[in-house]
């Protein structure tokens, strides 16, 4: 078992693990941000729950933020190390010959999603943090003592620029999907007779989700 | 037709190298691209210029030594063949060509065109064998059963002629197509059972020694490779280092 996280193989697949959690965590939080289009009381609970549940704020959190950061350095230490296995570069390389743009460009388009969570987390947990952490204030109401949660969300996307940029993250982690949801379990080894029926599960999740994102934030720009 | 090419000359693998610019005409569509290049070369001889040194040896497309990376593409635009198989035909007058050597820090240019593949010959040493006992008592490899989906999946693995066209087609360099290729043709069979947990720990680690990329799955190795060796091989190899290492 030593040695295997120090092998490129073993480098992979954690790197794959992270992208399996990550995936998770992201249809889970589509799922919460889809219940605002349907029902202002419902996202409010769900919000209130995922906000101050002390096993989702101080277990699955942490976690989740390890993991976006592993996912981060990991896949910045694999690019620089594949980088350091061609010091000459090609004079012509014709790699729209033989893969795909987005499997070429994950680095870029990883980038790009790095650049979203950082404006995401000013955006949202920042200021929850501050809230509920420094100024105490666990009760998830505002001053009109209504849950708070719906009408931050609202406010967030009143801001056109703001809903611009987030569209442009989404197209761009839609990208990173269409080649690392598959890329993932190929590299956990898992390449058999399934993988054509998984490949178009994989296609169906890369744009559903971002899609759906975008959806949800347009929705709560144009109709409030 | 004539055509111009584009060629990477370099003295040697302390020199720096750099292209230069030839014309060559009346090429037959029907030449091989090999053939193609000893017009070149002969043309160069006769001017009392050093010709352009490149590899070959079988020109059938099975030996494994030829390379070349011509137009941006690992053995050039057609699929499924070496360079030496690769005709004018694929091509147009007018046309010009750059050809290149494969590129990786692993694969270090010897002169113009020539790499030293010797790395994958330090992987195969590292574990791509099966230790048999040829005392004069060795078993018919026929007496032992073997399903015909097995014998088939091996058989396509052990075609790879390790021509290197996988590295220097991945964006990373990565020769995990070629090292699947070969811990898959012992992987399927029994005769590969006994020594498999070494074998790919082994081929693995000279493989990450020797200098080689990360795989980020984006399926070059498998659209340029000569012999149409399948991604397959690499998500093999992933599943017996990973069940090696938990054994190990």
């Amino acid at each position: 078992m030593s040695g295997i996280f120090h092998s490129s193989i073993g480098r992979k697949f954690a790197m794959a693990l992270s992208a399996f959690f990550l995936m998770i965590f992201l249809l889970l939080h589509f799922s919460v941000n889809l219940v605002s289009v349907f029902s202002e009381d419902a996202f409010n609970q769900a919000s209130h729950f995922m906000g101050t549940n002390p096993l989702v704020q101080f277990l699955m959190q942490p976690i989740l933020i390890l993991g976006v950061i592993f996912h981060f350095v990991m896949g910045f230490v694999l690019e620089l190390r594949n980088k350091n296995a061609r010091s000459i570069s090609y004079a012509k390389n014709n790699g729209g010959a033989n893969s795909t743009w987005m499997s070429r460009n994950m680095i870029y388009s990883g980038l790009a999603i790095l650049a979203f969570l950082v404006l995401h987390f000013i955006d949202f947990w920042l200021p929850e943090i501050n809230t509920k952490f420094i100024q105490g204030d666990i009760s998830g109401l505002n001053i009109d003592g209504n849950f708070r949660y719906y009408e931050e969300l609202v406010h967030k996307f009143e801001n056109p620029l703001r809903v611009g940029a987030y569209v442009i993250a989404f197209v761009f982690l839609c990208l990173h999907l269409l080649h690392g949801f598959m890329s993932a379990f190929q590299s956990v080894g898992a390449n058999n007779k399934y993988t054509k029926a998984l490949q178009g599960f994989g296609k169906a999740y890369a744009i559903i989700l971002p899609v759906g994102f975008i959806f949800i934030a347009l929705f709560h720009h144009f109709s409030h | 037709m004539n055509l111009t090419l584009k060629i990477w000359r370099q003295k040697d693998s302390n020199t720096k190298g750099q292209m230069v610019d030839y014309k060559v005409n009346d090429i037959s569509e029907h030449m091989s691209f090999l053939e193609m290049m000893d017009v070149l070369n002969e043309q160069l001889v006769n001017s009392g210029e050093e010709p352009v040194a490149f590899d070959h040896d079988c020109r059938e497309g099975i030996c494994g030594m030829c390379s070349l990376y011509i137009n941006g593409e690992a053995h050039g635009p057609d699929r499924g063949v070496t360079t030496c198989q690769l005709h004018m035909r694929m091509f147009n007058d007018g046309d010009t060509i750059t050809i290149e050597p494969w590129r990786a820090t692993a694969f270090p240019v010897i002169k113009d065109l020539v790499v030293d593949r010797t790395a994958f010959e330090r992987i195969q040493q590292a574990g791509g064998y099966i230790s048999v006992n040829t005392s004069g008592n060795t078993q018919d490899a026929n007496a032992i059963p073997i399903s015909k989906e097995a014998a088939d999946e091996a058989m396509d693995a052990a075609t790879c002629i390790g021509c290197g066209a996988c590295v220097a087609s991945c964006k990373n360099s990565s020769a995990m197509l070629f090292v699947g290729a070969k811990v898959s043709q012992y992987a399927l069979l029994p005769q590969g059972q006994v020594e498999a947990t070494e074998r790919v720990l082994n081929m693995v680690k000279q493989m990450d020694e020797e200098g080689f990329g990360n795989c980020t799955n984006t399926g070059a190795c498998e659209v340029e490779c000569p012999k149409g060796i399948s991604l397959e091989n690499i998500a093999r190899m992933n599943r017996e280092y990973l069940k090696a290492s938990l054994k190990g």
